[in-house]
């Protein structure tokens, strides 16, 4: 495949391998962040792990939008799907994320609930104008890469008066997650490897103030593992010369403005949520996205009611350590154990992308993390 | 007495609840369609069982139930791939398919028309395959009660003897080869399927693979076992054999036959192709020294082009089938967990 097999050559990367092991201190550790599951993936999906030196570590980071999705508001979509018989249209990889009672939207399509796996919120939009007599409601997830395509819905349903769609918003925000992170106290982390797609969205600036203000270096890079080991090499030289700046690896796509015409969609259709809770991170002040009092008919929460619930994250689980670089997936007592892939407690089991289901499919031959 | 006129079975309507009852309507759509399409000695025979002359040798018994939507797609469609599925199962025993049983399942509505494509499309698969389609069982439900057909077969073949394959058989230092590129049957499939609206050019691999396997038993005198990769695809049958034969498994990444549009697809959806599903590909593993002579086989063969050898079996206390993958590194290629979902990022 042209344009994508030159990002994945593998002689290539044994350079940029040994140029990392040249400036990398043996005398000290590196403990990188990567924030996206799409990094994690990569990772773990081209064993990046095994070509680099043993002190650089790569911590897998909360940017997996399924996985930090909190148990309260997959039950509020399994209610408005099996009490409001609504059509509930969906990203594949939500259907098999847990919630209360060991419930997931799989389980509740097998209860009569009528969930749909959509590609895009277009595809919402087209089950609402075939099904005129149904309520159609997008489950909307995601960071600010998905946010967009959600906003231009609302405004198309707007524009064409779409009675009976809505959208249960769930967007996410990376900044102020990194925030949260960062200010946490006892955080072994030295950079991150920052954002790919939701870059190309915000830009970026917005990550100027956090590196600024917690002294971490955070490198910009694509999801393709030549991306990844070149950001990682850019880290590298980053915190050997102490600078905590923004560095951009992706920039044949991300700019430090962004995409303007996204961002001003946005704004048009959605506000900022005084908190919102995360799988794995608990309350996080303003980082989530609601929908606008201008949008209000168009917003499912609203239309239906729905209240927002707190329920707890799972005891043992050690997702929040793990999260913040304090522990690896071996070192929780359920990993492997009580928690798999199929039986997921915590928010880094839930999709391929979370830290420790990564490590599950990709990396359980080694007890090196993946 | 006036002579009763046979009446012809009307393919313009569809199938309602009479097909089922046992009466008149039931006995034209079996005659005229069933029976006139799979017409061999033993079906013609009429009763309720089909009885057959002695096979000599020990018998393979395998069966399939077929529920795939849509019911037609690019390179294939469930009537023949009813047939394949079962004849493939008995091969990978070393078996020669002889005979297929056939129950259907048909949904109140669904166009006759179809059914008698899809009718056709089986009686096509089963004489290229050398089987004869000797009884079978045709039941209607009502309206939303089915996915427009289901159908379920039976095979039965002969195992020559001396042949003795099973997934057990694995051991360390075999070689593991593959007869082509995977998972074109999985994504021909689905890119019919979930709205995708994509346009490609990727058809079902669906084809009967006894003649390909018995290309490979008679090169190969150490053949330890032969699967199809099926549902789950090649990750999900090794998983399998590695498990049965109580061994582990390393692969090649560069190795790995995956065609260009499949990879493409893959890449949009954010599917792996390892564990997409293939109809007409078969994993072969053998001991090293009959690697290069099993590979030769394969690739004389029409169905076996682009075979290739694609890893060795090693030992592994815990089973796990690895990768090195084309980057350097290397990863587990663990059991698929759920329904293989396109990830969101």
């Amino acid at each position: 495949m042209k344009f994508v097999d030159e990002f994945r050559d593998g002689k290539l990367a044994r350079e940029i391998a040994a140029q990392i092991g040249a400036i990398a201190r043996p005398d000290r550790e590196y403990r990188l962040m990567e924030f996206c599951g799409g990094h994690t993936h990569a990772i773990a999906r081209y064993g990046l792990t095994g070509l680099l030196p043993a002190n650089i570590r790569l911590i897998h980071g909360p940017g997996c939008p399924v996985c930090v999705l909190p148990i309260g508001r997959i039950d509020g979509a399994i209610r408005l799907a099996l009490e409001h018989q609504v059509i509930l249209a969906c990203y594949g990889d939500t259907l098999r994320v847990p919630a209360s009672g060991g419930m997931t939207l799989f389980k509740a399509r097998a209860a009569g609930a009528d969930v749909r796996m959509v590609y895009s919120v277009a595809d919402a939009l087209a089950l609402a104008r075939d099904n005129p007599a149904r309520e159609v409601v997008f489950f909307a997830i995601g960071f600010e890469t998905t946010t967009p395509p959600t906003a231009l819905a609302l405004k198309a349903a707007k524009a064409e008066q779409l009675g009976n769609f809505s959208v249960y918003c769930n967007h996410v925000l990376t900044p102020p997650a990194m925030r949260h992170l960062l200010a946490g106290g006892d955080v072994q982390l030295d950079g991150f490897i920052g954002p790919s797609h939701v870059s190309t969205v915000i830009g970026s600036a917005p990550y100027e103030a956090v590196a600024r203000d917690y002294a971490k270096p955070v490198v910009i890079a694509g999801f393709e593992p030549l991306d990844v080991l070149q950001s990682v090499a850019m880290l590298i030289e980053a915190i050997n010369a102490g600078r905590s700046d923004v560095g951009n690896q992706f920039s044949r796509a991300v700019s430090r403005e962004g995409n303007a015409r996204a961002q001003a969609v946005v704004a048009d259709t959605l506000v900022l949520r005084e908190r919102f809770d995360w799988r794995g991170l608990g309350a996080v002040p303003a980082s989530a996205l609601a929908i606008s009092p201008a949008y209000a008919e168009y917003d499912a929460e609203r239309r239906f009611g729905l209240t927002d619930t707190r329920v707890p994250d799972h005891k043992a689980c050690e997702c929040g350590a793990i999260l913040r670089g304090q522990k690896t997936p071996e070192q929780c007592k359920v990993f492997a154990i009580a928690c798999t892939p199929d039986t997921p407690l915590g928010a880094c089991m839930v999709s391929s992308e979370g830290a420790c289901a990564a490590h599950y499919h990709y990396g359980r031959f080694t007890r090196n993390p993946t | 007495m006036k002579k009763t006129a046979r009446r012809r079975l009307d393919l313009s309507g569809r199938v309602d609840l009479t097909h089922g009852s046992g009466g008149r309507a039931m006995a034209e759509l079996i005659g005229q369609l069933f029976a006139a399409a799979f017409d061999n000695p033993y079906l013609a025979q009429g009763n309720d069982q089909a009885i057959v002359p002695p096979i000599g040798g020990r018998l393979a018994i395998a069966t399939d139930s077929h529920v795939i939507s849509p019911l037609f797609f690019p390179g294939s469609d469930i009537g023949s791939l009813a047939v394949h599925g079962t004849v493939n199962d008995l091969a990978m025993g070393g078996a020669r398919p002889l005979y297929l049983s056939a129950g259907f399942i048909l949904e109140e509505g669904l166009l006759l028309t179809d059914l008698q494509r899809i009718v056709e499309s089986m009686a096509a698969a089963a004489r290229e395959a050398g089987v004869a389609i000797v009884t079978g069982d045709t039941k209607v439900v009502e309206r939303g009660k089915g996915d427009g057909v289901f159908i379920s077969t039976t095979g039965v073949g002969v195992v020559p003897d001396g042949v003795n394959l099973s997934g057990a058989n694995a051991r360390a230092g075999d070689a593991i080869l593959v007869s082509g590129t995977l998972g074109e049957h999985g994504m021909a499939v689905m890119s019919q399927r979930m709205s995708l609206g994509f346009a490609s050019d990727i058809r079902s691999d669906s084809a009967s693979l006894h003649t390909l396997a018995d290309a490979l038993l008679t090169a190969c005198p150490s053949l330890r076992l032969m699967r199809d990769p099926t549902r789950g695809g090649l990750a999900t049958t090794l998983n399998e054999i590695a498990a049965q034969s109580g061994v582990g498994m390393l692969l090649d990444e560069t190795a790995l036959p995956v065609s260009a549009p499949v990879r493409a697809a893959c890449e949009l959806l954010g599917l792996d192709p390892l564990y997409v599903a293939n109809e007409g590909k078969l994993v072969a593993i053998c001991a090293p020294g009959d690697a290069e002579a099993a590979l030769a086989a394969l690739r004389a063969h029409p169905l076996g082009h682009n075979a290739a050898i694609v890893g060795q079996v090693v030992e592994d206390a815990q089973h796990f089938v690895r990768v090195a993958t084309a980057f350097g590194g290397e990863r587990l290629l663990d059991w698929l967990s759920g329904e293989m979902l396109p990830r969101i990022c």
